[in-house]
């Protein structure tokens, strides 16, 4: 399903943070949005996935406004993972799951065998269906990850919004849960920190500053050593990963100089 | 210990059955009672007016209390969260201390429970206005303007209650009403608060599974369908309604709402299609008990139920915060 982003401007509490974005996703493909802390690339998910009203524009997924369907209907098809809340609340990784069936729950429904499929096989495609039972709050930061995945798959969406799934996690999970994106052939946006990341993973990048798309297209295109100076304020070298091939990035930190970029 | 505890428990049995039996022989029905065979007619009146309307009164103020502390912890993502954390027993006490110590002609003639109820109604009104910006009030805020309102009413509170003290013992009635106390109970009092639980217990079990999702964040609770702003306000709406309702006749009786939704997550784990129905019929169990204990501790003389609950739940509150994993935060 395609996520069309158009001329959207998001403000909170009165300040504008993101201003006339417009973005694309074709379906079935995988669209990374990078660029600097704060550059609103939280906040612009925010607004593709109900969180925030936005001030202008609109986002459109397949044929529908998100934001003329309601929370529920728009849950149906946008599955969403963010950094979790730390609760204290002792769920256990089968509840967190079946959280997932919400939207296509009305008040009265109970869970009925067809659930217990989606969040199995959901679990299963995570590889985390041996935890059922675990308290969510006792995994590893790849572990819960991986569960939270499984949640916004038994939604079943069309489309994934993930925001910075690789956050806190060490280098095996970080290439576990994205080769498990890739392998979901689900359109998705996500939001990247890592840049060498996006450009292996991303069929096409976003960056972001200042609220503002400075670029887009494929990585190669998108990540040149001038924006990178300019956006990210670091020296950036090009190579190829070795056995991928894909594009690699070496980064140096500018000569010192009076980096006041305020 | 052992031995008063085990007198306790056999005081505590013989009044069960006393009250069962005397409450059989009422509809007709008899039992034979091993302890006790003969009822007169004045015993049969003091079930009937007194212990039977008070220990429904106990389940559904603790039944009312549960419910509405297993929800607000979680709407406010805080396992420390009781239904008395957004100022409400406050405004409830303030209303009722006000008749007490002024005069019902000062409210405008209202009963005690009426200017209870509209304290706690006020107080509502006023923690969701104050921590609402932008049509939305976070947790942290409601918490924080509930706490805050709650130390003003308090102190106006107090300022009565000191202003009143003269030997004639208003202040003991005020005391006692702030201990919160099932004393007061009469069949009259019970329609109002059990026709307004009935109703608020239906609808938050039916939203058990949309609360679900709100304790791991509100970002995840949008993205599973949920419209976290109005489920919050709405819930905050009822709960606080059913606890002023409550209030309003018993006092603010401390602690049954912290402690109960956590004995029922120890039981049945956290998911609030369960923990919801379970809470509430524990809620209610766990204050007739708590009552009747009040009741015969220091027989002939009483404890307000407050007290006991308190007495009891105090320690439990503590053992809680001892046992909180440690870098868990609070």
């Amino acid at each position: 399903m395609k996520l069309e982003v158009a001329a959207v401007a998001v403000a909170i509490a009165g300040k504008r943070i993101v201003h006339d974005v417009s973005l694309e996703v074709a379906a079935g493909s995988i669209v990374g949005l990078i660029g600097p802390n704060g550059s609103g690339k939280s906040t612009l998910l925010r607004a593709v996935y109900r969180m925030l009203r936005p001030a202008a524009g609109y986002v459109r997924l397949g044929s529908d406004d998100v934001w003329q369907l309601s929370a529920r209907a728009s849950a149906q098809r946008t599955g969403v993972v963010v950094q979790e809340t730390p609760s204290d609340f002792a769920f256990t990784v089968a509840e967190v799951v079946q959280m997932g069936r919400t939207p296509h729950k009305g008040m009265l429904a109970g869970d009925t065998p067809d659930d217990a499929q989606i969040i199995a096989s959901a679990l299963e495609r995570v590889q985390m269906r041996s935890f059922s039972e675990r308290q969510f709050s006792t995994l590893s930061g790849g572990e819960k990850q991986r569960v939270l995945v499984a949640r916004a798959l038994a939604q079943q969406p069309k489309f994934l919004v993930l925001d910075e799934p690789t956050n806190h996690l060490d280098i095996h999970y970080q290439l576990e849960i994205l080769e498990l994106v890739k392998s979901l052939g689900i359109t998705t946006l996500i939001t990247l920190h890592d840049l060498n990341l996006a450009a292996a993973y991303c069929h096409a990048l976003y960056l972001l500053n200042q609220g503002r798309i400075v670029a887009a297209g494929p990585p190669e295109d998108v990540l040149t050593p001038e924006r990178l100076r300019a956006v990210f304020l670091v020296d950036a070298i090009p190579g190829r990963h070795p056995v991928t091939g894909a594009l690699q990035l070496a980064f140096v930190p500018l000569p010192h100089q009076h980096t006041d970029n305020a | 210990m052992t031995v008063p505890f085990t007198t306790v428990l056999g005081v505590i049995a013989w009044h069960l059955a006393d009250l069962l039996a005397h409450a059989l022989a009422l509809v007709g029905m008899t039992i034979t009672n091993p302890i006790d065979v003969t009822w007169t007619a004045t015993q049969a009146q003091i079930v009937w007016q007194f212990r039977l309307p008070r220990a429904l009164l106990a389940v559904i103020v603790g039944a009312a209390l549960a419910i509405s502390g297993t929800v607000l912890q979680a709407i406010v993502r805080n396992p420390l969260a009781d239904p008395y954390i957004f100022g409400i027993s406050s405004g409830a006490s303030l209303g009722a201390v006000a008749v007490l110590t002024l005069g019902a002609a000062v409210v405008g003639g209202l009963s005690l429970a009426l200017a209870a109820f509209l304290g706690a109604l006020i107080t509502m009104i006023v923690v969701y206005v104050i921590a609402q910006q932008d049509g939305s009030a976070a947790p942290t805020r409601l918490i924080l303007a509930g706490v805050a309102t709650g130390y003003v009413l308090s102190a106006f509170t107090s300022y009565l209650v000191l202003r009143s003290a003269t030997p004639s013992g208003g202040a003991a009635a005020v005391l006692y009403w702030l201990a919160g106390s099932l004393g007061g109970a009469k069949w009259e009092y019970l329609g109002v608060p059990s026709l307004v639980l009935l109703l608020a217990t239906m609808v938050l079990v039916l939203q058990a599974r949309p609360l679900n999702a709100i304790p791991a964040g509100d970002e995840t609770a949008v993205g599973l369908g949920v419209n976290v702003e109005r489920f919050r306000l709405q819930l905050f709406v009822i709960t606080s309604l059913l606890v002023g309702v409550v209030v309003a006749i018993s006092g603010a009786i401390g602690f049954v709402g912290l402690m109960i939704p956590h004995v029922t997550r120890m039981l049945v784990g956290a998911d609030h299609r369960r923990v919801l129905p379970i809470a509430t019929l524990l809620g209610g169990s766990y204050l007739v008990l708590v009552d009747l204990l009040g009741r015969t501790l220091i027989a002939p003389q009483e404890l307000p139920v407050g007290i006991v609950t308190a007495a009891l739940g105090g320690p439990f509150f503590l053992w809680l915060l001892r046992r909180k994993r440690p870098g868990g935060g609070t």
